[in-house]
């Protein structure tokens, strides 16, 4: 535990260089997890700074033609567009995932008894462990096809809002159990104090125990954004494999984790800057969601700081 | 008399706020039911769309044939089925020891207040955060390629999930073992016991049930990931079965990405049946944490 233990191990020889020998193996395993962070660095930041001798930063960063792929001048690397549509599929998931996870997170806190608290919660956790592919199918044969088609929408076959929509169910979980934690930590006495001035159950939570859990529930939405911006598959097989620069959510668009998993499949060159540009992506990904980590577990600190 | 029309008067006013208050409540909470029903007709809408698209294409046949491009009648994902067995059976070997260890030396060496294990803790906790298709490319650049060197076989698909789920096995092993009273060692250290021999004999048989639970998460993380196996180059379509850890493989959710590429619907529903495969897989992973949870866990 936290509180430093007094030093009862005995010094004996033969078993004190075991003993640190043991110390040093668990040591390497747990420099396992820097190498890691390290490697994930060196290995985009490689191929990355290769990729901007050929292609000028100021073109990538604020270029709005994205046609990596395609093969001789029409071939433009401005990343904008793809940004912009990662961007643009993560606040339509947000739309469904903030209202409908905060919700959840209130009722869950808030309304339900212990034992229903106990019992739901987990089948909400068992959406978050569905494999992405399974929603990317979802998407792609149910959501588009016989929802969105259903409700008279002109949509293709591959389109923003029906990824989109379902990317925000895929962090809706996130979302739920995460704020629900946080409303979970304002103590009871805040609670008993509003009641017993005569505020109704919906008064407590919305003006009593919501404010003082906002930086948690902040926490919860920007782990839910982080979540959605880096998702592959679902934007994969339902968003469609090209980038659009438009408000339209009827058209095909794909983020920056989709563009890495089809252009790595795609046969190029690794000399070129089509392979470099996949890098250059990760790159952005990476740092982006660095970001709104570093942002979440800011919010999380402040709301622990309060409480406990 | 007047006072008591007051009285009643007053009361009146409070009831009439309080109804409309009560009105606002009940809408309130019918709101919140709805927000979270959500999440669960949704859950049983991909369920009911995945079983009715798929269960009639499975069937024994589908587990023991070779994908075919030509005919999705005599389709299967017999290479991807075993490409994932031996996937994970390979990451447990890689997650167990590296993971276990990592939290060990967390929780019952390193110095809390030590600059090194605050770096290690901020970095497990930026890694689970890291969207998993960048665990691909380094995969890519270091495993497939580069300094490994491996090519897109089985070890390195293996390596490059381990390395992604590992965070997940490090932060639960860290709280079953920090579940373990201080008392087990005192008393252990007492008898003459090494650090090392309280911690094997007594430190993590206690923290058993939990360690393998957060394993066993992860490996059903690992098994459902399809972006970091695709930028890694593994196969989507093997007409063969891996047959050691250095040749090339596929796995379930890349047959499942295969099949549901294609735009015949005899294909996507070969891709329905093999999400059934890959979520009775799910299942039964689930249901062993959950067994080994109630069977096995102590209260101190």
């Amino acid at each position: 535990m936290g509180a430093p233990r007094p030093d009862l191990y005995r010094k004996r020889t033969r078993r004190s260089t075991g003993e640190a020998a043991i110390r040093y193996a668990l040591l390497a395993a747990a420099l396992i997890s820097i190498l890691t962070t390290t490697g994930i660095v060196i290995s985009l930041l490689e191929e990355t700074v290769k990729f901007f001798g050929h292609v000028g930063i100021g073109d990538y960063l604020f270029g709005t033609k994205w046609t990596p792929l395609s093969g001789g001048r029409s071939q433009s690397f401005g990343v904008v567009p793809l940004v912009f549509d990662t961007l643009y599929l993560t606040g339509i998931g947000l739309l469904v995932a903030v209202p409908f996870g905060v919700g959840s997170a209130i009722y869950l806190s808030e309304y339900a008894s212990p034992r229903v608290r106990k019992t739901l919660k987990p089948i909400l956790e068992v959406l978050s462990g569905v494999p992405t592919i399974v929603f990317g199918y979802f998407a792609l044969t149910f959501v588009t096809p016989t929802i969105l088609k259903g409700l008279g929408l002109e949509v293709g076959s591959f389109n923003a809002l029906s990824a989109g929509l379902v990317l925000g169910v895929l962090v809706l979980p996130t979302i739920a159990t995460v704020a629900d934690d946080a409303l979970g930590a304002v103590p009871g006495s805040l609670r008993e104090g509003a009641f017993g001035l005569g505020a109704s159950r919906m008064q407590v939570s919305l003006r009593v125990v919501f404010p003082a859990a906002l930086s948690g529930v902040v926490a919860a939405l920007v782990l839910g954004a982080s979540r959605a911006i880096g998702e592959t598959v679902i934007i994969l097989v339902a968003g469609g494999q090209t980038t659009n620069l438009t408000l339209d959510p009827a058209q095909a668009m794909q983020n920056m984790a989709a563009f890495i998993a089809a252009a790595s499949r795609a046969d190029i060159p690794t000399s070129g800057p089509e392979y470099g540009a996949i890098f250059a992506v990760g790159t952005t990904l990476f740092l982006m969601t660095l970001l709104l980590n570093a942002i979440s577990i800011r919010f999380v600190r402040k709301y622990r700081q309060v409480y406990e | 008399m007047n006072t008591v029309a007051e009285a009643s008067l007053s009361r009146k006013v409070v009831e009439r706020a309080s109804t409309g208050q009560r009105t606002r409540d009940l809408m309130f909470r019918l709101a919140l039911l709805a927000s979270l029903s959500m999440g669960f007709v949704v859950l049983a809408a991909l369920v009911i769309d995945v079983v009715s698209d798929g269960a009639s294409k499975l069937s024994l046949d589908f587990l023991t044939s070779f994908p075919s491009r030509i005919s999705p009648e005599n389709t299967g994902v017999e290479s991807a089925l075993i490409g994932t067995v031996y996937l994970m059976i390979l990451c447990a070997l890689f997650i167990v020891p590296v993971g276990v260890a990592t939290a060990v030396y967390l929780e019952e060496y390193a110095n809390r207040e030590s600059r090194l294990s605050r770096l290690i803790e901020v970095n497990i906790q930026n890694l689970a955060a890291v969207p998993s298709v960048v665990y691909g490319i380094l995969g890519l650049a270091f495993i497939v390629r580069g300094p490994l060197g491996l090519g897109p076989v089985l070890l390195a698909g293996a390596l490059t999930l381990g390395l992604l789920v590992l965070p997940v096995v490090i932060i639960v092993s860290r709280e079953a073992i920090r579940a373990v009273p201080s008392s087990i060692r005192e008393g252990s250290l007492a008898l003459g016991a090494t650090q090392w021999q309280t911690i094997w004999k007594h430190v993590l048989p206690g923290a058993l049930p939990g360690v393998a639970t957060g394993v066993i998460l992860a490996l059903s993380r690992a098994i459902g990931e399809t972006a970091p196996l695709l930028v890694i180059g593994a196969a989507t379509f093997a007409r063969f079965n891996p047959e050691g850890i250095t040749d090339r493989f596929t796995a379930m959710p890349l047959a499942i990405f295969e099949f549901i590429s294609d735009a015949d619907t005899d294909f996507r529903a070969a891709g329905a049946a093999a999400i059934l495969v890959l979520l009775a897989l799910l299942v039964v992973m689930n249901a062993g944490a959950i067994f080994l949870r109630n069977r096995y866990e102590r209260k101190w």
